[in-house]
């Protein structure tokens, strides 16, 4: 009977023909509808994002900004006094502190990028369970806050780097230093795309955020942060090669420091990965973010 | 062309129940298979309409099945139901937070939903701030924003903290602050979730009034969910009933109420209603309606004098035991509450006996409409053995007792004679 009466309003329905709507919702989408002109209307919404991850980062503190530095800062002591003076592992003749200073500056952007944005659906279901705008604002808007962080710790990077410049301590930058905005793209792109795989498959099995930290963590020794890649042969070689973050690493001390292995293969390798994840990443994310308000 | 605004073709909507978790993996791979196989989903067979009382065999359940409606540009269509009825899984579907199972949503302009007020506020940051992401957050620009900022401020009342943290406002500011926002939006579309049950007395006024402005100054499609019909019949320009997941009515306001209302609430009864024991210390046996005649009726003519009597069971020894009576408008408006203690009366009851009380209502004039009455027992003030919501239900009839002229419900509830001098 209730179905009944659901069907004689439907004759009031299709009384008109086609007309002009602009928005029509259908249980499925194309794949590769990213619907790009909804996300250049909400650049706005990505902007203030940005500004409220940066603003709330060091809200009630009191050394503030300098906050940014601290990390970095404190990581590269303990990494000199641990695996350079303790462990005395090599850094091919650079001074310790840039060494380390760039491996750790570059790999906690991309470990951020992958961390923050493979929680987005679970940290942000309260909003997301409200209000529609392009989900992929949210990832997006991760990189980007990230990016100003990485460029503030990047600061303090190029100052340790010019005063051992000065001292002269045999670093000799090169022009494949001009690499670096492509690298930063990379690194961007590879957090990114990995991420929106994970956060998507989150959605529905927890499990993986367990998995993630851990292995985030692992990944970075497994990849050149604390140890010169040069010092390696043979199939530890090839399995450290693997991690797409080693060729942006190595590839980024030898532009700046003049010391390192730089191949075009290895960093082909790297974008090759990150097209991929990139790819990946974008695809299932927008299967998921249409609907994961059921599962989450 | 015509001035549809929104268009809902055969909308469905299919949940699956219980834990996200075993078996979750197997049914995932089963769809998968028959995706792969260009087969129709198996799950979208099974599933059954969404009763919450009565217990299910399927794990999947259907929230919206087949709903079709229109909204012309310029309407305002109050969505009504009760509890799981899917009025916010509609909502949810219009507002592009959940994509449907079956069916279309078409519409014509942008939509802004209003389901929470505040969605993504951060406490930390200042209520400017927070102005500029909450509007961006529901679809405005920055330079949007900018303009109407001024007037933000000043509809949330809220100009003196304008700079300090959200973190530190009451929560009745943060709602101010945030339906403020909202406020101001210029969607063609606007889907209200029943956000105007927060704020003051005085706020809600606001808001209503500023929904109505935004539907018939600017010629807005609004969309509002509410349980407050007299907020539905106040605003909206036609009413859409939902049940179990189903359209079951859409037309006019007040006629969708009243059948929502009926459909609500128990039937007229005949003037007499008997009650459980269900373990109470004292507790209502039963209730009597009575006329002027001294009749057993649920109805009552305008201006009659009626009583209504109670009898009440203790199962322990009650010294002073004060019988309250309430009567409710079928709109849920308590129109007055009384307690024998008021005038000074209780009663003594000793253990397992019975006592009978009547109350005499003969200078109190109500309306023509459908009230309801609402009983409880205490002792003192301190004590309440026993509260009994809509205990009968009966009716004022439009005919007229004693030679006066009934008016109707839009002069108010109850009718008084003031003595009027010169």
């Amino acid at each position: 009977m209730q179905n009944s009466s659901a069907e004689i309003k439907s004759s009031r329905g299709f009384t008109h023909g086609e007309e002009d709507w602009t928005m029509v919702i259908k249980p499925q989408s194309s794949l590769f509808d990213l619907e790009l002109k909804e996300v250049w209307r909400y650049r706005d919404l990505l902007l203030l994002f940005v500004r409220r991850d940066f603003v709330t980062f060091y809200k009630q503190t009191v050394l503030g900004p300098i906050w940014f530095f601290l990390q970095p800062v404190l990581t590269t002591i303990i990494f000199t006094f641990v695996f350079g003076n303790v462990a005395k592992l090599s850094t091919d003749g650079i001074p310790h502190v840039v060494f380390y200073l760039s491996g750790i500056v570059l790999w906690s952007y991309f470990a951020e990028c992958i961390n923050k944005t493979s929680t987005i659906f679970i940290a942000n279901a309260n909003i997301f369970g409200k209000v529609y705008f392009p989900r992929i604002i949210m990832p997006l808007s991760i990189v980007v806050s990230n990016m100003m962080k990485f460029g503030v710790q990047f600061l303090l990077f190029l100052a340790a780097w010019i005063y051992f410049i000065t001292k002269g301590a045999g670093i000799e930058p090169n022009l494949y230093a001009l690499l670096f905005p492509f690298l930063l793209f990379l690194m961007a792109g590879l957090g990114l795309g990995l991420g929106m795989i994970i956060s998507s498959a989150t959605t529905k099995y927890r499990d993986l955020t367990f998995l993630l930290t851990f292995g985030v963590q692992l990944a970075m020794y497994a990849s050149p942060v604390i140890y010169p890649l040069s010092t390696l042969e043979g199939n530890i070689r090839l399995l450290i090669l693997l991690n797409p973050m080693s060729a942006i690493i190595e590839t980024f001390r030898y532009g700046f420091l003049g010391e390192g292995t730089f191949e075009w293969v290895y960093l082909g390798y790297s974008t090759l990965f990150c097209i991929i994840a990139m790819y990946m990443g974008t695809l299932i994310f927008n299967k998921v973010q249409r609907s994961f308000m059921d599962t989450v | 062309m015509s001035d549809s605004s929104i268009k809902v073709e055969n909308l469905s909507k299919q949940y699956r129940l219980g834990l996200v978790g075993t078996g979750t993996l197997t049914h995932d791979l089963n769809r998968w298979w028959h995706q792969v196989r260009g087969k129709e989903d198996p799950y979208l067979k099974i599933g059954e309409t969404n009763d919450r009382a009565t217990k299910g065999k399927s794990d999947y359940v259907w929230a919206l099945k087949d709903i079709n409606f229109e909204v012309k540009q310029g309407e305002v269509l109050g969505i009504i139901g009760k509890n799981g009825a899917g009025k916010s899984t509609l909502l949810k579907l219009l507002s592009r937070v959940t994509t449907p199972t079956t069916g279309e949503i078409k519409a014509k302009g942008r939509i802004a939903s209003l389901l929470e007020v505040g969605t993504g506020f951060h406490p930390e940051l200042t209520g400017r701030d927070n102005i500029y992401l909450n509007g961006a957050i529901l679809g405005m620009t920055k330079a949007e924003i900018k303009s109407k900022f001024d007037e933000i401020v000043e509809f949330s009342g809220a100009a003196r903290y304008i700079d300090t943290p959200v973190k530190r406002y009451s929560s009745g500011m943060r709602v101010r602050l945030a339906f403020a926002v909202a406020a101001y939006l210029e969607p063609e579309i606007l889907i209200v979730d029943e956000v105007l049950a927060v704020g003051d007395a005085e706020f809600q006024k606001k808001a209503i009034g500023k929904m109505k402005e935004v539907s018939k100054g600017e010629g807005r499609t609004v969309l509002f969910v509410s349980h407050n019909m007299a907020a539905v019949q106040n605003l909206c320009t036609h009413g859409l009933l939902l049940m179990n997941g189903t359209v079951l009515n859409i037309g006019n306001t007040n006629e969708i109420v009243k059948q929502y209302l009926s459909i609500n609430q128990k039937q007229l009864s005949t003037g007499y209603e008997e009650f459980e024991d269900e373990g109470k210390e004292a507790w209502v046996h039963s209730i009597t309606l009575k006329n002027s005649q001294k009749e057993t009726t649920s109805k009552l003519k305008f201006g009659e004098k009626f009583s209504v009597k109670l009898k009440v069971e203790c199962n322990i020894d009650v010294s002073n035991l004060e019988p309250l009576i309430a009567i409710d408008t079928s709109n849920e408006i308590r129109v007055f509450t009384s307690s024998s203690g008021e005038q000074g009366m209780s009663y003594s009851v000793k253990k397992d006996s019975s006592v009978e009380v009547e109350a005499f209502f003969d200078n109190l004039v109500l309306v023509p409409g459908e009230y309801s009455l609402v009983l409880a027992l205490r002792s003192g003030k301190t004590q309440q053995f026993d509260v009994i919501f809509n205990a009968l239900k009966f009716e004022i009839t439009e005919e007229a007792y004693i030679g006066v002229v009934p008016h109707n419900g839009s002069w108010g509830v109850i009718r008084v004679n003031p003595v009027w001098k010169f």
